[in-house]
């Protein structure tokens, strides 16, 4: 048990980080209710609440940008983070289970792709998207995107499916399971928090990427809110568009709120609590 | 229903390491056989060989007359019970029950599975925890439903991997009381593999017991104990084990470091070839205070003094413990064997058992008997029990086959009645289904609930 003394002190650390992180989000959100007059006021709550901003993404003369972006953004996101998992599960699974030559080698490529800078590849895939017609589609974001989420999604996997006891599949195949059955039956629901969290820390890289989503866009085809969010301009060219950049931003952190909102209770560890000796 | 027949098993891994190696073991139908051994020695390679966990190297496996080495384990229509359960821990104790049932597609309808786990419950006193999920269940209740699951479906064979391992020893001893009643009642093939001794010798018609993935012998727990064949089968069964006391012949007597031994004509006869030095084999019960030998026994045996270093008193019995010098010929040999037995080294002490009632205390110098007709002489470079009288074992083995079928019949018939009886409407299992009902409110009650309170549940 933590003493009085570790509480508060642990209480204090917890909302300095808190604040620390959240600050900024409550930073855009009061500038997304501000008027384009009050922008530079200095202050940091404005001097009157007004739904301007919102109006003009959703309905104004940003509406032409934002909604497509929006579009594509929850479109090629969740496209994305569906391969990534189906694909990381079945390969997770491999790793975990069985024993073949290049285990190893699949799982450094994994964390070396993972790791190479994203700028350094996103020119030549400029080119190369061109001139094979994927340049401003969705598919040309979707497989860049797989590149980022795939490896995490596998190491994430695999480490989830090592937890699960081997005898549990054992004992499906002598209770009369096939390896595809023992797999569904019984290994598939004991990962699903585990391809829960994935699927959200998936969703997460594509829906924030910015670098592919500027650079291998060029229309509302296929550009994804944050690209989008670049090419935002105020009512006239001397209008400083923050309002309804903020508005935009404050719009697309709602789904992640919610997703990681709705998905809390599956990610609950210690589904596997109860199978093997406790 | 099934006999499984292994024919010359051998279970080589990559490296070559062979972890079974040339056993060859028959099951009768019905039988209730035990694989025992120290850690390492492949009892629970040879189990998963069986049921199709682990491929066959080389040799031959038959269920009933049926070659099956290549099929799969879903194909062999094989129940096993795991060392750690392996429950699946997303469904409840009702759906783990059903779900070989549910595998089986088609053949059974909705209202057999219910019927068929029902039934299974019923005999394993687990019907008021169908619908909670494993997590919530105590490590008796756990192993039950892991039983449970076994039974349910009609298979030709029970496969146990160490399942009482997990459990205090309390409700070990219960556990072990209720498979082996569940093994009579149904009648059906068993193969058992466990390090436990106690469990070797309780549950099994057969044992074998098996040393670096060899079979050493294969009787009943009965010839195990009274003719092994050699020091390693001598020094595994029984606690505590056998005292290994190196002995010089010195005419009609051996020498040893405890004191002379008058040779006794049994043993004279079968010592030809034998070395200059042997191993004396000598059981704890083999020995008692002198004070307490009745005088139409004492002329059996000898009797020398000793010096206690310690003794200990269990109630119901005394053991006593008497150092001794170690002979350095043996002295290789013996720690070789306690490797063996999973043990650092073999101690120069013998472990004698002495009348409860015996007034011999530590640093005491006291006179004890020893019945030397019961000795085993064994060879100490081969190992070989030279002592060992095949036929006698084997009559003692072809007896535990007697009372086994005996008792079998005996169960059947009791159960018929029983069923009867249940059916004229009396409860006589509401005592533990209280029980029951405590143990799951936590482990540790479960462990203190009365013992034979639990045996009664499947009798």
């Amino acid at each position: 048990m933590l003493s009085t003394k570790q509480k508060i002190g642990w209480t204090v650390v917890s909302v300095l980080v808190l604040v620390y992180a959240l600050f900024p989000v409550l930073s855009i959100l009061m500038t997304s209710f501000k008027s384009p007059a009050d922008l530079n006021a200095g202050t940091f709550l404005p001097s009157k609440f007004v739904t301007e901003n919102y109006e003009q993404i959703f309905v104004g003369d940003a509406k032409e940008l934002f909604l497509p972006a929006l579009r594509n953004s929850i479109g090629i996101s969740l496209i994305a983070t569906f391969i990534a998992v189906v694909l990381a599960t079945l390969c997770a699974y491999a790793i975990a289970r069985l024993d073949f030559p290049g285990k190893k080698l699949v799982l450094t490529t994994a964390l070396m792709v993972s790791m190479f800078p994203v700028i350094s590849i996103v020119t030549p895939l400029f080119n190369l998207w061109r001139q094979v017609g994927l340049y401003d589609t969705w598919l040309g974001l979707i497989i860049p995107y797989l590149s980022l989420t795939l490896p995490i999604s596998i190491w994430t996997l695999a480490a989830f499916f090592q937890q699960i006891p081997w005898d549990l599949e054992r004992a499906a195949q002598v209770d009369g399971a096939t390896t595809w059955q023992a797999f569904r039956k019984v290994i598939v629901p004991l990962t699903l928090p585990g391809v829960f969290t994935t699927a959200i820390i998936a969703f997460f890289i594509a829906w924030n990427d910015f670098v592919y989503g500027i650079g291998l866009t060029s229309t509302s085809a296929a550009r994804p809110v944050p690209a989008a969010l670049a090419f935002f301009t105020g009512a006239s060219q001397f209008e400083d568009p923050a309002g309804a950049i903020s508005a935009a931003a404050i719009i697309v952190t709602i789904p992640v709120v919610l997703l990681v909102l709705a998905f809390q209770r599956q990610i609950v560890s210690g589904l596997t609590q109860g199978a093997v000796k406790g | 229903m099934a006999a499984i027949t292994m024919e010359h098993l051998v279970k080589k891994y990559d490296d070559g390491f062979p972890a079974v190696n040339d056993i060859s073991i028959d099951i009768a139908d019905g039988e209730f056989l035990i694989l025992v051994g120290p850690s390492g020695c492949g009892k629970s390679t040879l189990l998963r060989m069986v049921v199709g966990l682990e491929d066959i190297t080389s040799g031959d496996l038959l269920i009933n007359g049926e070659r099956v080495n290549e099929r799969q384990p879903r194909d062999r229509n094989l129940s096993m019970v795991f060392q750690n359960y392996a429950l699946y821990p997303h469904l409840s104790v009702y759906e783990n029950i059903a779900f070989p049932l549910r595998l089986a597609k088609g053949q059974f309808s909705e209202d057999e599975i219910d019927r068929k786990v029902r039934e299974a419950s019923a005999t394993l006193d687990l019907d008021e925890h169908l619908e909670r999920k494993p997590a919530n269940l105590s490590g008796g209740q756990r192993q039950r439903v892991a039983m449970g699951r076994a039974i349910v479906r009609d298979a030709d064979a029970f496969l146990f991997d160490e399942p009482l391992s997990n459990l205090d020893a309390k409700l070990r001893g219960q556990m072990r009381t209720e498979i082996a009643q569940l093994q009579r009642r149904m009648g059906i093939t068993s193969l058992y593999v466990t390090h436990d001794q106690t469990e070797a010798m309780t549950l099994g018609d057969r044992v074998a017991v098996l040393k670096r993935g060899q079979l050493q012998q294969i009787a009943s727990p009965r010839e195990l104990y009274e003719q092994p064949v050699n020091l390693f089968v001598a020094g595994f069964i029984g606690a505590p084990s056998m005292n290994f006391i190196p002995a010089r012949v010195d005419g009609a007597v051996f020498q040893t470091p405890i004191g002379d031994i008058e040779i006794p004509e049994r043993v004279r006869e079968r010592m030809g070839g034998a070395p200059e030095i042997v191993l004396l084999g000598l059981r704890p019960e083999h020995f008692e205070d002198a004070k307490f030998v009745d005088e139409a026994k004492a002329g059996h045996g000898t009797v020398f003094e000793a010096e206690f270093t310690h003794t200990e008193w269990l109630g119901n019995q005394q053991y006593g413990y008497i150092h001794y010098q170690q002979d350095e010929t043996v002295q290789h040999k013996l720690n070789e064997l306690a490797q063996e037995l999973d043990a650092d080294e073999m101690p120069a002490q013998v472990i004698v058992s002495l009348d409860a009632s015996s007034r011999i205390r530590g640093g005491s110098t006291s006179k004890i008997w020893l019945d030397s007709r019961r000795m085993h002489v064994f060879n100490p470079e081969t190992g070989e029990n030279l002592t060992r009288d095949a036929e006698a074992g084997a009559e003692l083995t072809r007896e535990a086959n007697e009372e086994r079928k005996s008792e079998i019949e005996r169960a059947r018939q009791r159960d018929g009645a029983r069923t009867s009886e249940r059916r004229s409407g009396q409860t006589t299992r509401t005592g533990t289904a209280d029980r029951d009902r405590a143990g799951a409110v936590g482990h540790d009650r479960a462990g203190t609930a009365d013992g034979a309170g639990g045996s009664s549940s499947v009798r």
